[in-house]
């Protein structure tokens, strides 16, 4: 049997504040829940049947105001409560001035990594302290969910969608990471950590990885081996638009829309083409659908916004 | 003014106990093909108190199954598909064929006519009809046990449940979606008999406060399983013919289903638990000697549940990148519809004041239901609190939650119900001592059982888990040995309860000296219920009278 667990550590800035709501929560219930038993319990006593407790009748005011009392009482409580917990969302909802992002897959049961420098790991995933991190999270297959404990986070890994969790680490440690959305046959197998490290041990870890192709490069010859080079290379404008620059900019839509190009509408583009198409063009491009991977897609997606930044460099 | 004599009620001028038998609903004729084909709501609710009881037993034995595995941090006794299986039909069984029909199809059946003093319910053929339609609905749900087992979760959540779940998902999700149509026509017969049978003398605001919890429910039955039926269709249409609803790899959204599976599913909550609040205040009312407090509060209560239980469902949406603008409606709605339970809950702790209170089975039963509510309810606000809810969200906290609602609440409440009412079904009483034991043992195993699963989840233990790191298993060995009461609790009564079928003493007409219209027939009551029209004075409650305070002699 292993030691008894009881206190989790609070290792990211949301940890902290949602155990500060807990706590709150904590001793609210448990004072209302005493209130309750202990009611019960002194009502069945003094009022069991043929005990001496005086049965006269309820004072007018009882009956009329008592149920007007308790009811308020309990709509003020409760609201108050929504909106303490409820701040710390709009507290949270802030976008960071920079973070580390790391993207991360999730898949029949195992969750990978990739850091922004091409770095990969496998149910790990490494973090510098004190820091805002935030991870791009797709699924290949079913749902997963991405939940570290010792961060009170969890973010459901949706496939179809892109979805973002962000969180500041606090404290340097090795934490637990679960799946927490039920995925199947080895669904509680789908477990890993999470290793927070001071800033200079995350910069040497890195180093220390197998170099392989960062994300972008990995990109560009997916690009090419893929055949989007063969329409949207260079300057050609005729079958299809330049992706230089695109990242990040309003794209004008044949329907008449604006949309903001981000990594979401590059993805979405790659496997429903056909759903924006960018005023001017051809709904000819096909569905890659089922053709790339999901560690293909964030390739991809990396590689078009590198091309952004190339372009405002110049 | 002299106590009332209790218990030894006055049986003079009774007829005698096997006249009454051969006279009521029981003894009028005995082969299985008149049980079968009988359109007497008393049968009817026999018949579903039988079947329910088979499925409790088959979720229980789910449960005992997911218990023992959880014992050791290994997946040492069943396979991971094995495992995942028993939780399903566990979830399955206990949600659809136990909770949604015990209370308002057992009790509700063999009791709102006879509270309102009518013949029958006003559709007596459809009401035989919803009983097969659910046993058809169950028998699918075993068959695809029996075929393989079938490994979704209760929740079926896409893409998993269409495009990678090896198992029998349609055949199980065929019985859910049969066995809606059980539900929908236990919903319309109720609602119709509410507006159509009340007798004259019984307005709206002098029903039965039980009569208006089978109501508020047959309106959320109503609204709510065409919903599930539809997303259910829906997600058989993509598992078999392949149609992209859900799948994104196939142009769908899993997103959706859970909108609309939620959309179903947490009024169902309100349809579990509504009818259990309604037993326990006849129960307390009863055994506490007093008019119920706040009665129109109390009727207020149960329609704002129904009402704004249809509109909190995305809380169970938290965490799947949804907005945090929808997150915040939800969790602001979640809180709202948490104060009508609460006003309740202090309305029973108020009729309990200055009450004359004994303590018969049902009594305890009822009293244990309020406690394990209040802290049910009270954790709801934890998962209603969208930061807290990050944290705790697919854990054991959630488990426990809704297990306090669902087995602390609304099975505690079947059994004050069962116990109460025992003798009017049967025409026998139960054996008071054994009773008010096995209602002890369950408040105390069930609070073992799954009072350690709140701090499991606190500490990061997610859901439906099959092996865990070893840091968890304190928790799970206590929450084992509670299971292990819990199953003695449960097997108690199906042993002295059958017991008093043969044994127990002959009920008088009124055992507990209880003021419904139920009580003014004999038990059992005769086939068409009343063989004089039932009188109608005063209020429904009318326990002490209604200027005069209630004194003991000796007081004063």
């Amino acid at each position: 049997m292993g030691e008894v667990e009881i206190v989790l550590p609070a290792a990211s800035s949301a940890a902290v504040s949602t155990d500060g709501k807990l706590l709150g929560l904590l001793v609210i219930s448990g004072l209302i829940t005493l209130l309750v038993a202990s009611l019960i319990g002194l009502f069945a006593v003094r009022y069991r049947r043929g005990s001496k407790a005086s049965r006269d009748r309820l004072p007018n005011w009882f009956a009329r105001d008592l149920e007007t009392v308790w009811t308020l009482a309990t709509v003020g409580l409760f609201v108050a409560i929504f909106a303490w917990a409820a701040s710390q969302d709009f507290a949270l909802a802030v976008p960071p001035a920079n973070s580390v992002e790391i993207h991360v897959v999730g898949k029949q049961w195992m969750w990978k990594a990739e850091h922004p420098s091409g770095q990969r790991e496998i149910n790990e995933l490494h973090v510098p302290a004190e820091e805002t991190v935030e991870l791009v999270l797709n699924s290949q297959d079913v749902i997963h969910s991405f939940y570290v404990p010792a961060f009170r986070l969890k973010q459901d890994v949706v496939p179809g969608h892109t979805t973002r969790m962000r969180f500041h680490t606090e404290k340097i440690g090795t934490y637990r990471l679960f799946c927490a959305e039920y995925c199947g046959t080895q669904h509680s197998a789908m477990i890993g950590r999470v290793v927070v490290m001071a800033k200079e041990d995350y910069a040497d870890w890195l180093t220390r990885q197998p170099e392989g192709d960062d994300l972008q490069e990995d990109g560009k010859k997916l690009f090419v081996a893929k055949g989007c080079a063969g329409c949207h290379y260079g300057s050609s404008k005729v079958r299809a638009p330049r992706l230089a620059g695109v990242y990040g900019s309003q794209v004008p839509l044949s329907d008449g829309r604006m949309i903001t190009a981000d990594d979401e509408y590059i993805r979405d583009s790659i496997l429903q083409p056909k759903r924006d198409v960018v005023a001017g063009f051809e709904p000819i491009m096909p569905s890659f659908a089922g053709a790339l991977s999901e560690g293909e897609l964030v390739s991809l997606t990396a590689y078009i916004r590198s091309l952004a930044e190339t372009e405002t460099a110049r | 003014m002299s106590d009332i004599p209790y218990r030894d009620v006055d049986v003079e001028g009774e007829k005698p106990g096997w006249r009454i038998m051969e006279e009521s609903y029981l003894g009028e004729r005995f082969s299985i093909w008149s049980w079968l084909t009988t359109t007497d709501h008393k049968r009817i609710g026999i018949l579903y108190l039988i079947s329910t009881t088979l499925f409790f037993f088959i979720g229980g034995a789910a449960a005992t199954l997911i218990r023992l595995e959880l014992f050791t941090p290994a997946g040492d006794l069943l396979t991971d598909d094995g495992y995942n299986k028993v939780f399903t039909l566990h979830g399955v069984v206990m949600v659809w064929f136990f909770l949604v029909p015990v209370i308002p199809s057992v009790l509700g059946n063999f009791l709102v006519p006879l509270m309102l003093g009518a013949k029958d319910l006003a559709f007596p053929r459809l009401n035989l009809m919803s009983w097969y339609l659910n046993i058809i609905g169950g028998a699918f749900a075993v068959w695809a046990m029996l075929a393989g087992g079938v490994d979704t979760g209760w929740t079926f959540y896409t893409p998993y449940s269409t495009a990678f779940a090896n198992s029998h998902v349609s055949l199980t999700a065929i019985g859910v979606f049969i066995s809606g149509f059980s539900t929908i026509a236990t919903g319309v017969n109720m609602i119709v008999t509410v507006h159509t049978m009340r007798p004259p003398g019984m307005g709206w605001f002098r029903m039965p406060l039980f009569v208006w919890s089978i109501y508020a429910t047959s309106l959320i039955m109503l609204l709510s399983t065409p919903v599930l039926a539809m997303v259910l269709t829906l997600l058989i249409t993509e598992r078999l013919l392949g149609l992209g609803i859900f799948d994104p790899n196939r142009g769908g959204d899993p997103i959706l289903f859970q909108h609309l599976f939620w959309f179903y599913s947490h009024p169902a909550v309100y349809i579990m638990i509504l009818p259990g609040m309604g037993v326990v205040t006849e129960v307390i009312t009863c055994f506490s000697r007093r008019r119920v407090f706040g009665y129109a509060a109390m009727v207020y209560a149960l329609l704002a549940i129904a009402v704004i239980g249809f509109f909190v469902w995305g809380h169970h949406m938290f965490t799947s990148g949804q907005s945090m603008y929808a997150s915040l409606t939800f969790s602001f709605l979640s809180f709202i519809v948490a104060v009508p339970s609460a006003i309740k809950v202090f309305n029973w702790i108020a009729t309990m004041f200055r009450g004359q209170i004994t303590f018969e089975a049902s009594m305890l039963y009822a009293m244990g239901f309020v406690g394990l509510f209040t802290m049910g309810g009270l954790t709801g606000l934890f998962l209603a609190s969208v930061p807290v809810d990050l944290h705790l969200h697919d854990t054991y906290f959630v488990v426990a939650h809704f297990h306090y609602i669902m087995v602390g609440g609304m099975v505690s409440a079947f059994f004050a119900g069962l116990h109460f009412w025992w003798p009017k079904i049967t025409g026998r009483l139960y054996p008071e001592i054994a009773a008010q034991i096995a209602a002890l043992l369950m408040f105390f195993g069930f609070n073992l059982t799954f009072f350690p699963q709140y701090i499991l989840g606190n500490i990061g233990m997610p859901r439906r888990y099959h092996a865990y790191p070893d840091a968890f298993q304190v928790w799970h060995v206590l929450s084992s040995a509670g299971a292990v009461i819990l199953a003695a609790a449960y097997l108690m009564p199906l042993f002295y309860l059958v017991w008093s079928l043969i044994w127990g003493k002959r009920a008088p007409s009124n055992p507990w000296r209880a003021s419904g219209l139920e009580w003014q027939t004999d038990s059992p009551p005769p086939k068409h219920n009343f063989l004089t029209n039932p009188k109608i004075e005063g209020s429904v409650y009318d326990y002490h009278p209604a200027q005069e305070p209630r004194r003991e002699v000796s007081d004063d």
